[in-house]
């Protein structure tokens, strides 16, 4: 079946006054109807950006994206502002991080959920609001129908997200982008709202894009990831593929950063070390270079292209398969013996 | 609601207070001419000077003469009668309010109509010729006063000395109901003049607001609705930005009320303004008392609208 979204070499670049940003550069994903695809990084990697480059959200005056996105077929890059606006919140819909300061503080929330309806169909104010209401009933508010005439400030972190989500999928999208979901909510609300996103997505048969800075929240709801680093996938494929036998160092550096219940509390974290690289000026050749603990000289020259390492398994890396299997496996021992 | 109000009528009562003594000591300790003296006219004899101040009460001391003037004004609402030309003070406030009001309202409807959407044009397109000259054209307006700007404005445009004769110049103001077609002829340079500073200042403050607006993530997830872009930046954008203007804009009113003074002056506008003007040339100690007092109670007055009127616009505000 064909992939409800495709990205193809996508490149989003944002003229700064410090300089020219290329926040995405050439990334390339299909989203399964129905499916969900995982786009985990450090903030900077460009899975944001990606996801609201698919939105059309980063059409501004200092920004040059070129590539595809096709929805159905259809290139979303190339359609005009009114076009793309019909299929934005219809066929496509994102919900964000914080959801207080997504919402509109001055207006209630039923309204903002009848304005999304009544931005696509020619609805009566009555039906606009039955809708609303049974939108509110769908992501288990109890009592939407008086949850309707509340303002944000008056609502939990996880109703208001669960608001968002009515919102999002009022007018039963195709494909929903989630940007860090549940960042912002506390780990039992999390969750929750992973479960009602999932169950909700079988229910709509929606195809779920999402961007997340956390593995577990991956490790829970998707079927396909995209580890993007600097702007680029570094590596992609099916859930248990990467979770089991990840191939880039980058990806390794990730799991092995998960802080565990399971090791003794004196043991000490391991971050990825050094920080995220300026996207302005990228360091050389592979972008992950001066971080990887396995760098060899062609890494700081040449640009690993993403290559499949098996059927449906890229990676872009430039040690060698043995290489990387024998590192994995001596990184999994060492974590056996810590634990 | 109840309680708030009735705390900040309380209060309201105690500023009055407190302004009318601060006036009545700025008036004693600060050096002005003799009102007594004023009165008595140029060939005064020492004997007249004497006599008038005995008239007027000037010769008790200060806090009888505060007393004096609490006392009636609490019990008979009187503000006292003018050192100069002996009329109730009340009375003639109360009939140049017109010609108060009349300014007022028209400079606000001037400027909030320019302001507003002057700083959504500059605020939809930053840093773009547009918003630059806009915006530079603003900083002309806020800086130039009021005295500059109404002679400029009189000289170019007024029936009489102006080079183009299109609208009464000064001293021509009537009241509306004697003759609205003059009474709107003498006002349209004042209201200009008057509105062109705030115009200039609420453009800035619309054009800021908006575009920290434009930045939320409620912005973006109303553009992510699909909405059109005309709705996300009036309905989502112009709504948040335009609190803090309405709560400025209701506070400037309330000043203005209280008297234009400077407008008022250079158009010779027989307003509250004016007759605080006159006032303070001729040491008219209860003229400016009544004046002072009555801008403050517009002020306070204004002040307490806005704050109810913020509930009502902003639902996380509650009292």
């Amino acid at each position: 079946m064909a992939p409800v979204l495709e990205i193809r070499d996508l490149h989003v670049t944002f003229r700064t006054r410090d300089g020219i940003v290329q926040a995405v550069d050439g990334v390339s994903l299909d989203l399964a109807r129905g499916g969900t695809l995982g786009i985990v990084g450090e903030s900077g990697s460009g899975k944001s950006v990606t996801g609201l480059t698919v939105m059309g959200l980063t059409r501004l005056p200092n920004a040059t994206i070129s590539g595809e996105v096709l929805l159905d077929g259809e290139d979303l890059l190339r359609l005009h502002d009114d076009r793309l606006r019909e299929i934005r919140g219809k066929r496509i819909a994102m919900i964000f991080q914080d959801p207080l300061s997504s919402l509109h503080p001055l207006y209630k929330v039923g309204w903002q959920i009848e304005e999304a309806i009544r931005a696509h169909e020619h609805v009566s104010p009555h039906a606009a609001r039955a809708r609303a209401i049974e939108a509110l009933r769908s992501v288990e508010i109890p009592s939407p129908a008086e949850f309707v005439d509340r303002y944000p400030h008056e609502l939990s972190g996880g109703m208001r997200q669960r608001a968002m989500i009515a919102m999002a999928l009022v007018l039963g999208p195709d494909v929903l982008i989630a940007d860090e979901p549940t960042t912002a909510l506390d780990v039992t609300v999390q969750a929750q709202i992973l479960e009602l996103i999932a169950s909700l997505q079988r229910e709509f048969h929606t195809a779920v894009l999402l961007i997340t800075h956390d593995l577990g929240v991956i490790a829970e709801t998707a079927d396909e990831v995209a580890v993007m680093y600097a702007g680029r996938v570094v590596e992609q494929g099916p859930l248990e593929t990467i979770l089991d036998g990840p191939e880039h160092p980058y990806t390794w550096g990730l799991l092995r950063s998960i802080p565990r219940l399971d090791v003794p509390r004196t043991a000490r974290l391991r971050p990825i070390e050094g920080s995220p690289p300026s996207l302005i000026h990228p360091p050389s050749g592979c972008h992950f270079h001066p971080r990887c603990p396995y760098v060899m000289p062609m890494c700081r020259s040449m640009d690993p292209e993403l290559l499949p390492s098996d059927a449906d398994h890229l990676v872009a890396c430039h040690l060698s398969p043995t290489e990387k299997r024998r590192i994995w496996r001596g990184l999994q021992l060492e974590e056996a013996a810590a634990s | 609601m109840t309680r708030y109000l009735v705390r900040r009528l309380l209060w309201a009562l105690a500023m009055l207070v407190a302004v009318s003594a601060l006036t009545f000591l700025i008036f004693y300790t600060f050096p002005s001419a003799d009102p007594a003296a004023l009165r008595a006219g140029r060939q005064a004899t020492p004997a007249l000077i004497a006599q008038i101040r005995h008239q007027l009460g000037l010769d008790q001391p200060v806090y009888v003469q505060f007393g004096t003037y609490m006392k009636d004004l609490v019990l008979h609402g009187d503000l006292g009668y003018s050192y100069q030309n002996n009329v109730s003070v009340r009375s003639e406030i109360f009939s140049r309010l017109p010609a108060t009001i009349s300014l007022t309202v028209g400079a606000v409807v001037i400027w909030l109509a320019i302001g507003i959407p002057v700083g959504v044009i500059s605020a939809v397109r930053p840093r773009s010729k547009l918003d630059r000259a806009v915006m530079g054209a603003s900083l002309v307006g806020i800086s130039a006063p009021v005295y500059f700007l109404g002679l400029i404005a009189l000289f170019l445009f007024a029936s009489d000395i102006g080079r183009v004769h299109l609208f009464g110049g000064a001293g021509s103001y009537v009241p509306l109901t004697q003759n609205p077609r003059q009474w709107f002829s003498s006002l349209v340079l004042p209201w200009f003049v008057l509105a062109a500073a705030f115009a200039a200042f609420y453009a800035r403050m619309v054009r800021g607001n908006l575009i920290e607006v434009l930045g939320e993530d409620y912005i973006r997830t109303a553009r992510a609705k699909g909405l059109s872009e005309r709705r996300v930046v009036f309905r989502h954008g112009l709504r948040a930005a335009l609190t803090p203007v309405v709560t400025l804009a209701g506070l400037d009113i309330g000043i203005l009320l209280g008297g234009a003074v400077l407008t008022e002056t250079v158009f010779n506008i027989p307003g509250v303004g004016r007759f605080a003007y006159d006032a303070i040339i001729n040491s008219d100690l209860p003229a400016i008392q009544g004046t002072v007092l009555f801008g403050a109670v517009f002020i306070i007055v204004a002040n307490l609208i806005v704050d109810i009127l913020y509930a009502f616009l902003d639902p996380r505000v509650r009292y």
